[in-house]
């Protein structure tokens, strides 16, 4: 398998701050990885800096070996922490958007989604619920056939009936070959759907493992295991 | 519906044993072919790879066979599954003793015990 994303020795402060400290991750294709941390360990800045939201103080981050820009967001799906769709537009528009946009975007796989969900595509994101409109940027960013899906909290307000249908559309949409990064704090909901874990604390990394390594040496969950080493 | 599974032990091996219950009580019949990996972590709500190690544990036990292009089956020897079987019957009769003499009952006692809500189920 390739390396899709590495990151050497990656570092951002704002100010005296250090969100990120020498950090350095490698991923290969064909994983679930768990990005998971307490509020304020740096996940979200990560994530950002992974799709050229922010830029590095040092360090680097590189998809297939080049430096984040246009062709790196070519291969990757991101979920944003927070939408940037315009709310007054109705979801037939968006998909029609993200059509003429990503050359990767598969339109049938997003209306088939849709109508599992009983999401109607000729209403407006404004009128949804906040689950609904979790889901539908879901949708959108699972319906694209991409190298690395980067979901940041994909599933915190959806509940669990969906949640589960939710973990089932990621498992059965993305490519062999492709890997996702999912960051959250609902470890316990997407535990099993996870192969490798990350845990990151005040910009460092505390533990890479798989899923497995851990219950085998631990003898317990990965959320029991996150819950003993991040206890307030 | 995702499988339920315990928190704390590893996931192939529950996986591996779930796959083993439904070859021995039927639900797979010999020779049946197995979902595809994908389906089957669809299913269980598990990690594709996951899936993949569990099912490569049950090939190398002979209990699932795969043809190369054409998908995983289970076994023919049905033997072999009654084997299986017996051997877990086997288990859960010494846990269910193991847990009885906790409880400081002696192995005579307890038999005369099961005759009696046997007895008591047939009236």
């Amino acid at each position: 398998m390739s390396t899709i994303l590495e990151c050497k020795n990656l570092t951002k402060r704002y100010g005296n701050f250090t969100a990120l400290d020498q950090i350095n991750i490698s991923l290969e294709g064909g994983h679930i990885v768990g990005l998971l941390g307490p509020n304020g360990s740096g996940k979200t800045t990560l994530i950002k800096i992974i799709n050229g939201l922010l830029t590095p103080t040092s360090g680097e981050a590189t998809v297939h070996g080049k430096p984040i820009g246009v062709e790196s967001k070519k291969v990757i799906s991101y979920l944003p922490d927070h939408t940037y769709l315009n709310k007054n537009m109705r979801i037939r528009d968006i998909i029609d958007y993200f059509e003429d946009f990503y050359s990767d975007f598969d339109t049938k796989r997003a209306y088939d989604m849709l109508a599992k969900l009983s999401i109607n595509p000729t209403d407006k994101l404004k009128t949804m619920s906040k689950g609904t409109k979790e889901k539908v940027q879901l949708i959108l960013v699972m319906s694209r056939h991409a190298d690395l899906y980067v979901l940041d909290e994909p599933i915190a307000g959806v509940d669990p009936a969906a949640r589960d249908y939710i973990l089932n559309t990621i498992l059965s949409n993305y490519d062999e070959n492709a890997t996702i990064l999912i960051s959250t704090h609902l470890i316990a909901d997407i535990e099993n759907i996870l192969d490798q874990v990350i845990f990151i604390h005040n910009g460092h990394i505390r533990l890479s493992s798989t899923v497995e390594e851990i219950r085998e040496q631990n003898g317990k969950s990965v959320d029991a295991l996150f819950r003993e080493v991040f206890k307030c | 519906m995702p499988w339920n599974l315990d928190s704390d032990r590893p996931i192939f091996i529950q996986i591996v044993e779930r796959i083993q219950l439904d070859i021995i009580s039927g639900i797979y019949h010999p020779g049946e072919k197995l979902p595809s990996v994908r389906e089957l972590a669809g299913i269980a709500a598990v990690n594709p790879n996951t899936m993949q190690k569990a099912l490569s544990e049950l090939e190398r036990s002979g209990l699932v066979y795969s043809h190369r292009t054409s998908g995983r089956f289970i076994t023919e020897d049905t033997e072999m599954i009654e084997n299986l079987k017996a051997s877990l019957a086997e288990e859960k009769i010494s846990e269910f003793f193991e847990s009885m003499t906790k409880l400081g009952f002696q192995k005579t006692e307890i038999l005369t015990m099961i005759e009696k809500i046997i007895k008591g189920e047939q009236e």
